[in-house]
């Protein structure tokens, strides 16, 4: 993303914006500038400002008179007034943090906006985890502080020498050079992303093993972390097997997401997946 | 759509926010799913959600990109539904969200007889979401747990704070909005009213709940925790 310093107006309003205040108006120049190590390309200034498209030369004039006169300009927060903000051309490895940061930029590979998978939201057509499994995903970043992905190395390698298996579907698998290490492209390493799922799959009696894993790891990592535990529920739509669990590892758990296991496979080409 | 999931607040907090989605799944429903996608929405109006959305075009608020320069005296603060549900031309999730639990479980009834054959979810608190689906006579299929922040959090800002950003999951509510919302409602410069919406312009799926966020500047307006 960029700001174009000839129609900036320096009105500050998307220094608020920006979900990892990134943007500041350069006292120098007197425009409002992107601090492009810490931008993660997520658009949300670009996609969530409204916009005008005021004069910005008469709009900086009255800017100044309402400076002088002490008087407070109040305008729309929610408003670029000039039109400022402009798409760069992404080029790679930094498309990446627009393909991880900004939920309408669809990832090719999984065809899924965002930056995870279905999970256990479809788990009624994909069955992708069993009964006596286990999904976690494991999420970086968010809400508001961002990761580098040089740190969800540290878990995935960490995560691999446990000898788990990563979602193959998951857009950030797909970074990776050896699944088995969990290590990621070298050229990607150093792109800083507004968040990115990792996902797994174990069976149940590992439950506690990866909790206490990702414990012990996330210490190392410089961001916080959103675990999710999906699995299946029994016959009568009742779960005692995971709750259990997580109740005795002290987690007072308040929400969920559940599937109400409405889904058909109705695809005409798909050949129908079975448990 | 993980971004459902990890809101912030304990079970009570999640009284008026209940969440239903419909997926369509890649390979498995999604051919022919958007008359499906279109219908679950319209079902959900009689039930007056407090807002609808898609991940591909937004919420039931929406910034414009050719906004006039009168707004700033005059603006239509109101939601629009219609232009969610008209302007669904990809199969990808939608959204409904509710602000009581009769609403959500008289819906989920409804949804479940029309036999959509797509994917739906409930992001709610634990109990909120079992009710319902007795109420549906729905058996659960799957659950995804919450397991809270973890890892660096004294990075988080305050609990008021966070419980109005992590509303839109993608991260697309800035702390700073939000932390300035609230300021300028306790300075009188912005009815909570005008507030929530300057932030659900910014969600990027419409899982944003307006009647939560402004009962959470209510509660800043008269102590910022």
């Amino acid at each position: 993303m960029k700001i174009n310093p000839d129609k900036c107006v320096a009105c500050g309003n998307c220094t608020y914006v920006c979900p990892m205040g990134a943007i500041y108006v350069d006292p120098v120049i007197k425009r409002a500038t992107i601090n492009r190590d810490e931008c993660v390309e997520c658009y949300a200034c670009y996609n969530g400002l409204s916009v005008e498209h005021m004069n910005p030369s008469l709009v900086r004039f009255a800017r100044k008179i309402f400076h002088l006169g002490r008087v407070r300009f109040d305008p729309e927060p929610d408003v670029c007034p000039t039109a400022a903000f402009e798409p760069d051309e992404l080029q790679w490895p930094r498309v990446v943090r627009r393909a991880f940061s900004d939920p309408r930029a669809t990832h090719e590979s999984t065809g899924v906006q965002g930056r995870g998978t279905e999970e256990v939201k479809t788990n009624d057509v994909t069955y992708r985890v069993k009964p006596g499994e286990v999904g976690f995903t494991i999420e970086f970043g968010r809400p508001g502080v961002g990761v580098w992905l040089r740190d969800i190395q540290k878990m995935t390698c960490a995560l691999a020498e446990a000898g788990v298996a990563f979602e193959k579907k998951n857009p950030f698998t797909l970074l990776m050079t050896d699944v088995t290490a969990g290590t990621l492209r070298e050229d990607v390493l150093n792109e800083k992303v507004m968040s990115a799922i990792v996902e797994i799959k174990v069976g149940a009696e590992r439950t506690e093993e990866i909790i206490q894993l990702v414990h012990r790891v996330e210490k190392e990592v410089d961001t916080v972390v959103t675990l999710g535990v999906g699995t299946r529920c029994d016959e009568h739509g009742d779960e005692n097997v995971i709750a259990p669990i997580l109740k005795r590892l002290g987690y007072k758990i308040e929400r969920a997401k559940t599937n109400m296991g409405l889904g058909k496979i109705t695809n005409p080409v798909e050949a129908k997946g079975t448990e | 759509m993980t971004n459902t999931l990890h809101r912030y607040g304990s079970a009570e907090s999640f009284n008026d926010d209940y969440i239903v989605f419909a997926t369509p799944s890649n390979g498995k429903n999604d051919i022919n799913s958007i008359p499906k996608l279109k219908k679950f929405l319209e079902m959900a109006l009689p039930f007056k959600p407090v807002n609808i959305g898609d991940p591909v075009h937004g919420g039931a608020l929406r910034p414009s990109r050719e906004l006039s320069t009168l707004a700033n005296w005059k603006r239509d603060f109101s939601p629009d539904f219609r232009a969610v549900i008209d302007g669904i031309d990809e199969p990808a999730s939608v959204v409904a969200i509710f602000d009581n639990q009769l609403a959500a479980e008289q819906f989920l009834k409804v949804v479940a007889e029309a036999d959509l054959g797509l994917s739906v979810n409930m992001s709610a608190s634990i109990e909120g979401a079992v009710e319902c689906c007795k109420f549906a006579g729905i058996t659960r299929h799957s659950v995804g747990y919450s397991l809270g922040f973890e890892g660096t959090t004294e990075k988080l800002p305050n609990t008021q704070i966070l419980t109005l950003s992590s509303m839109c999951g993608h991260g697309m509510i800035s702390s700073s909005l939000a932390k300035k919302m609230i300021d300028w409602v306790k300075e009188g410069r912005r009815t909570p009213d005008e507030a929530v919406t300057y932030m659900a312009r910014f969600c990027s799926c419409g899982i944003f709940n307006p009647v939560r966020a402004k009962r959470v500047l209510e509660e800043a307006r008269k102590k910022m925790e």
